[in-house]
């Protein structure tokens, strides 16, 4: 990408959508914004924020350990994720307090065990890259080849999450309303918790482990301050995750001409601004607006 | 709707046997029994503690009874209780959770169910019925979470009798708001009563605000449970057998009082925590 020319007239610098890498970020960016808004909009909704944003830092774990064996990180973040949640769950389902526990004790884990395949990786295979990837993300480095296993870990999340709408709602409301009505919460919860381990996997692929929570979390509380309905929130977030994602890539690729080295800036980087910028500015607007229309 | 050999007494929407139950060595129910018929308001009263909620989550299936059964409508209770609507103790809607009072109200039609919500005219009918019959109009459309309690409170009644359940349960409905919100609770809950045929059970910790409409009080005192009209529960004698030790009903003006002791150190039961609200 070091030798694009830029044409200053246009935000859309030539060559960005005859790219291959760019082709495959957008595809892959596109897909994982949904199903990370979509997937998110529940976890905000259940306050489950917390759990959300370990799972992206356990994810590390997976997604350094990955390079090792090899296989493509995505496998690596899926893994782990997913034992992972199913421990936090087996392991907090006592109390609010055990859960927090629970996850707490799961995430050190996680993280002592990303030391060692972090510093494995850096004396393996002599590619400091390999460490800034798994933490922070390289969408342009993605092969178009993920894109289906990219496409059947997203709608497998978003199958699980959409099937589970209502009661997951109801189930966010009051447990003992939705035990009453015949929902089984716990096969509820955990099932969604195997969807959560999944969107966070697959944002970690896009913005990297440590960032995959902005992409769950972001889109979703923006959307959350600007409508009331459930329905109107998941599209919202949705298109929100989209456009940061999209025009984080557009950027990145413009910003190559920013820079005296013609490197240019990370996509996560502006992915995350975007998304934090737009959450200050969705604050401030709704900030005045009487309850009862918000 | 079946009925049962009642004689005397329309149908009966619930029936508590000899309902027991013990949890880490305590005995939370001991051989609580009663009976509350159809289009019936009960006032479940007692303190904290005496074993209210306990026997609330028994008749809803949260809680197994370490022995005796409950009847709904004269049979055993399934998992899926169609018949119960239930209205529990204290939400915490988050403000920005994006759910209008109307979604919640719809969810108890179909909250139970998996997959996406389809519209459906029949369905957005019988919301529009419950807002109507909640007096719900004016805040349908605004964010659950910033309802006021008393708002709230009447949202999650329509949102239970949507189902058109045969028996209403409520969690001390009462115990978070003022007493105007609550005087108004208690008599849209004893129109619904009559209106739609509805069994109605209400826990409180005061009976205060319930004597004026309520046909039964289900009277409990550390686990164990009194049950008839107020006159003949709300009486020293019934009381003290009840608590096992001397209790003494007192009326103060139009307020009723349980009192335990012996004179000079008198000592509110029960109605301890409230008597200082209400005195202002």
């Amino acid at each position: 990408m070091n030798s694009v020319s830029i044409n200053s007239a246009s935000i859309v610098a030539s060559g960005f959508f005859a790219n291959g890498p760019v082709d495959t970020a957008l595809i892959i960016g596109t897909v994982v914004a949904v199903v990370s808004a979509t997937v998110g909009t529940f976890t905000v909704m259940r306050g489950q924020s917390f759990a959300g944003h370990s799972l992206s830092d356990i994810g590390t774990a997976g997604g350094a350990a990955a390079p090792l064996i090899p296989v493509p990180s995505i496998y690596g973040f899926v893994a782990v994720n997913v034992v992972a949640a199913a421990l936090m769950d087996l392991l907090g389902v006592r109390s609010p307090r055990a859960r927090d526990v629970a996850t707490g004790i799961v995430l050190g884990g996680a993280l002592g065990l990303a030391a060692l395949f972090l510093y494995e990786d850096t004396t393996t295979t002599s590619d400091s890259g390999t460490v800034v990837t798994v933490l922070f993300g390289s969408i342009f480095a993605l092969q178009s080849s993920l894109i289906p296993v990219v496409a059947a870990f997203s709608v497998a999340a978003l199958a699980i999450t959409l099937m589970l709408y209502r009661p997951l709602l109801l189930s966010s409301i009051s447990t003992d309303l939705a035990t009453a009505k015949g929902v089984r919460v716990r096969l509820v919860a955990i099932a969604y918790l195997l969807a959560l381990a999944l969107a966070v996997s697959l944002s970690a692929l896009t913005i990297g482990a440590i960032l995959s929570t902005v992409l769950l979390i972001g889109p979703a509380a923006i959307a959350l301050r600007l409508t009331k309905r459930t329905g109107h929130a998941l599209l919202l977030a949705s298109g929100t995750g989209i456009a940061a994602v999209a025009l984080g890539v557009l950027l990145a690729y413009d910003s190559v001409g920013w820079t005296s080295n013609g490197q240019g800036w990370p996509v996560s980087f502006f992915i995350v601004a975007l998304l934090f910028g737009t959450y200050v500015v969705t604050l401030l607007v709704t900030r005045r607006q009487p309850h009862r229309n918000a | 709707m079946s009925s049962t050999t009642g004689g005397a007494r329309s149908t009966e929407v619930l029936r508590a046997e000899e309902l027991t139950v013990r949890l880490g060595g305590r005995q939370i129910l001991d051989q609580v029994s009663f009976a509350l018929g159809e289009g019936e308001f009960a006032g479940l009263i007692g303190a904290n503690g005496a074993g209210k909620t306990t026997l609330l989550k028994v008749i809803l299936g949260l809680v197994q009874p370490t022995s005796g059964r409950v009847l709904i409508n004269g049979a055993a209770r399934s998992r899926r209780n169609t018949l119960i609507g239930y209205v529990p103790q204290k939400i915490d809607l988050d403000p920005d959770m994006p759910l209008r009072a109307r979604d919640l109200i719809g969810l108890g039609l179909d909250g139970h169910r998996y997959g996406l919500p389809l519209p459906s005219a029949q369905r957005k009918t019988r919301v529009e019925e419950m807002i109507g019959a909640v007096d719900a109009s004016t805040f349908a459309d605004a964010r659950i979470g910033n309802l006021s309690g008393g708002e709230q409170q009447r949202v999650m009644i329509a949102h239970a009798l949507i189902s058109r359940p045969r028996l209403l349960l409520l969690d001390e409905p009462l115990a978070n708001l003022d007493l105007r919100s609550g005087q108004e609770v208690v008599t849209l809950l004893s129109r619904i009563a009559k209106e739609q045929r509805v069994g109605i059970l209400l826990s409180a910790h005061d009976m205060n605000p319930l004597l004026p409409v309520i046909d039964r009080v289900v009277y409990m005192a550390a686990g164990r449970a009194a049950s008839g009209t107020a006159e003949q529960i709300i009486r020293t004698e019934t009381l003290s057998e009840l608590y096992r030790h001397h209790v003494e009903v007192v009326r103060v003006g139009t307020r009723v009082l349980v009192v335990a002791g012996e004179e000079p150190a008198i000592q509110v039961l029960g109605q301890a925590d409230d008597c200082a609200d209400h005195d202002h």
